[in-house]
């Protein structure tokens, strides 16, 4: 009964199938896929708290009195194209077309650090001028907690990307490597998406403006 | 059909005649599934032991009213840490610990998806559970008040917050959990990804071994669990190290807010516990009943189907609250949904006994011991999903001895009953029959004679979580009786312990396949070799191993 290993007999038709090697989907795809799935939970649950405690506070600042939206759309401009640029590098890189990669690539880097800054300006503003810090309300601590812990998550996508930009101009990435830069990628996504759901929340729901 | 591989046996001495620091270095470096699923059932039995111990004191404490054993404080940290340590470093690191053992073996993989991060995980979960206990040692800080973490194992607000936990033993509780949580988190990933992706060929989704397809769900709900969980604790760290205020009545905060994220993770978590139990469960009862299991898809569907509404269950944890008629009404309902797929369950493994020819070897005495004390624990259950009943018996012994029924009479009968049945199979010897009928029988005893008098002391009004009683209220011989099956209990959790440490050594030969089983980790030999086959396997049908014995009758048509 023992078949080697390149010949097997199915045995629902009887048929000596040669080497039929059976689609798996790739690990690195569901690893990274499950990642994003668990950290959605996380930032649902601290988008949940936001949009819960809207308009509970028992002083201010509140974000109606305090958030500034027009820079912000400005700064989630510059994040949002970021998912164009870093897929062109994806495709350049899959392509061998090295140049082109580390055009796009450092594109995305100075969008997303871009982002960064915009960030840095507001939060500066907020504590200056409207002396808001995450101990001082409700609105301090969800805003802060939810909003930083995006811009944490940009941090970490700059350095995985700046990581990948490095070892590329060091000469150590080639096309092979593009599903993995590809999976960092994804993680770029998920970064932007999250980026959607908090500026509604705060920057929409939060101000009052829906 | 089913391909195997002949592999030579490693031979144990080879493995013992290098020094003890040699072997114990190539444990602290390895990223193999077995040794790594060895270590994380190791680890999970200490702190057993040690969650046990804490049981104890507290049983001893309330063995008859008025008793001053332990002090008021003590017995807050006591039932703390054990319901930590039980959920956290027993029940999650023992049973994700013997899915990494298992998993790649029953699907014919080389090892996990991610090795590193495998070993990455035992790590966190290993370090996060000495955190916890630290805290006995470090949480002093600078206030010289409360040692152990003592405000429950769900740590509800505002008993968490800076004004009521002085000292540091809270933080320990959130950075204990949270670090072996993320441990969690990448064993979870990790499942998902080996059962999806590192399946060897023929083995397709619906030829897995069904505890294939409980690990799956469950690495699910610990992605979707532990985030809102992680998320939830970093929000009370802010509350407590930063200022913020998120649990804190005082500045609007909501404390109920902390309950629906606390048991948003809590219920699910109650699914990671017991869909493992239920996937060894569906391994050995078909082996020793010698029949296949009744009702595969079935049994699938309700898998997936018991994983779905496990995540909108969570509420039925605080009708107590006043959550007002809407919520309730709907969690009430749900709750007694999900009752359907768990009850399809127990019928599928009665059918697959029924008629069968059943041999009651250690395992399926664990195994049976398990459905019948479930079936108890999930009645008790459903009793509970009744709003009215749940007002009036939430927070005391009945609600006690319920979740004892489900996470000891379950989940802890089925890890041991696991424990018999592929002890053999990792360590290459048998466990001592004798001795393993001992251990089941004096727990079973003990077990029912502490948890089943709770139900009545719970009725008759005795509040959980309290240091002592009141005589004349007549619940002194429940508690006395609840008392008296410690020591049978330790009897027999003495006796496995010493049965696992003796047959090590002394144990009979156990040859590749010790209970002619049909799953694909009977095939290589015991203990498998670091590569676990020779060469990759091939199967034909949810049984190989029938298949490869029975050539003239292969499963395959039948599926
Ligand atoms: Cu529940």
């Amino acid at each position: 009964m023992a078949a080697t290993s390149d010949a097997t007999v199915d045995p629902t038709d009887g048929a000596t199938r040669r080497d039929a090697v059976e689609w798996r989907p790739s690990r690195g795809k569901v690893g990274v896929a499950s990642l994003i799935a668990m950290e959605s939970f996380f930032f649902g649950t601290f988008i949940v708290a936001f949009l819960f405690y809207i308009g509970k506070d028992v002083h201010g600042p509140t974000g109606a009195t305090a958030l500034d939206v027009g820079p912000v759309i400005v700064w989630s401009i510059c994040l949002l194209s970021s998912s164009a640029t870093v897929v062109a590098a994806v495709k350049a890189l899959a392509r061998g077309a090295k140049a082109a990669f580390e055009f796009w690539m450092g594109a995305t880097l100075l969008l997303g650090g871009a982002f960064v800054y915009g960030t840095a300006v507001e939060w500066r503003g907020l504590m200056l001028d409207h002396e808001l810090f995450i101990s001082t309300n409700l609105f301090g601590s969800t805003y802060y907690g939810l909003v930083g812990f995006h811009a944490f998550h940009v941090v970490l996508g700059l350095l995985a990307l700046g990581m990948i930009w490095t070892l590329s101009k060091l000469g150590h990435l080639r096309a092979v490597d593009a599903e993995k830069v590809e999976l960092v990628s994804w993680y770029w996504h998920f970064v932007d998406v999250v980026w959607i759901f908090v500026f509604t929340s705060v920057y929409l729901f939060g101000t009052g403006i829906l | 059909m089913t391909t195997l591989p002949t592999t030579p046996a490693e031979t144990v001495a080879d493995r013992r005649a290098e020094p003890l620091s040699a072997r114990l270095h190539l444990w602290a470096i390895t990223v193999d599934h077995k040794r790594l699923g060895i270590m994380y059932v190791l680890s999970g039995l200490v702190f057993f032991l040690v969650g046990g111990l804490e049981a104890s004191a507290m049983r001893a404490q309330l063995a008859r009213p008025g008793n001053d054993l332990v002090s008021p404080e003590v017995f807050n940290q006591l039932f703390t840490m054990h319901g930590t340590t039980m959920v956290f470093l027993v029940g999650m690191p023992v049973l994700l610990g013997m899915g990494n053992y298992l998993i790649p073996l029953m699907i014919g993989a080389r090892d996990m998806a991610f090795p590193r991060l495998n070993a990455f995980g035992f790590w966190l979960f290993l370090f996060g559970g000495l955190l916890l206990y630290y805290s006995y040692i470090g949480a002093q800080g600078l206030y010289g008040t409360s040692a152990a973490p003592d405000v429950g194992w769900f740590a509800y607000a505002p008993l968490t917050d800076r004004t009521f936990s002085r000292g540091n033993s809270t933080d320990y509780w959130i950075l204990g959990i949270m670090v072996s949580g993320f441990g969690s988190i990448a064993t979870g990933a990790n499942l998902v990804a080996t059962i999806l992706c590192m399946r060897c060929r023929g083995m397709t989704l619906m030829r897995m071994p069904l505890m294939a397809w409980m690990m799956l769900v469950v690495g699910v709900l610990v992605l979707t669990a532990l985030g809102p969980l992680t998320a939830a604790q970093v929000m009370l760290l802010f509350d407590r190290n930063l200022g913020a205020h998120f649990f804190d009545p005082q500045e609007g905060g909501s404390a109920i807010l902390w309950q629906h994220f606390f048991w948003f993770f809590g219920h699910p978590e109650v699914y990671i516990l017991i869909l493992p139990a239920f996937g060894f469960v569906s391994e050995i009862v078909p082996t020793f009943s010698r029949k296949v299991i009744f009702g595969y898809p079935l049994m699938v569907a309700a898998t997936v189907g018991i994983g779905f509404i496990s995540l909108s269950v969570w509420a039925h944890h605080m009708f107590a609250v006043g959550l007002g008629p809407v919520l309730d009404a709907f969690f009430s309902a749900m709750t007694f949904m999900i009752a359907v797929p768990t009850g399809i369950k127990i019928f599928n493994w009665i059918g697959t006994m029924w008629g069968g020819r059943i041999r009651f070897a250690s395992p399926m005495l664990f195994a049976t011991g398990f459905v019948a004390m479930f079936v108890i624990g999930g009645l008790t259950g459903i009793m509970l999903a009744m709003v009215p009943f749940d007002w009036q018996v939430s927070d005391s012994y009945f609600v006690v001895g319920h979740f004892h029924y489900v996470l000891f009479g379950g989940t802890i009968f089925a890890i041991f009953g696991a424990l018999h049945y592929w002890y053999p199979k990792a360590v290459g010897r048998m466990l001592n029959e004798t001795i393993a009928k001992w251990s089941f029988w004096l727990l079973f005893a003990g077990f029912n004679l502490t948890f089943f008098p709770m139900h009545i002391s719970g009725l008759l009004g005795m509040p959980r979580r309290i240091y002592t009683f009141q005589p004349d209220r007549g619940l002194e011989l429940w508690n006395l009786l609840s008392t008296a099956g410690v020591p049978l209990q330790a009897a027999g959790v003495l006796l496995i312990v010493w049965n696992l440490l003796r047959s090590h050594r002394k144990g009979a030969i156990a040859g590749n396949d010790p209970w002619d089983a049909w799953t694909l980790e009977w095939a290589t030999t015991s203990p498998p070799p670091e590569h676990n086959f020779d060469e990759p396997p091939t199967v034909g049908s949810r049984r190989p191993l029938w298949d490869l014995k029975h050539p003239e009758d292969p499963d395959g048509r039948y599926e």
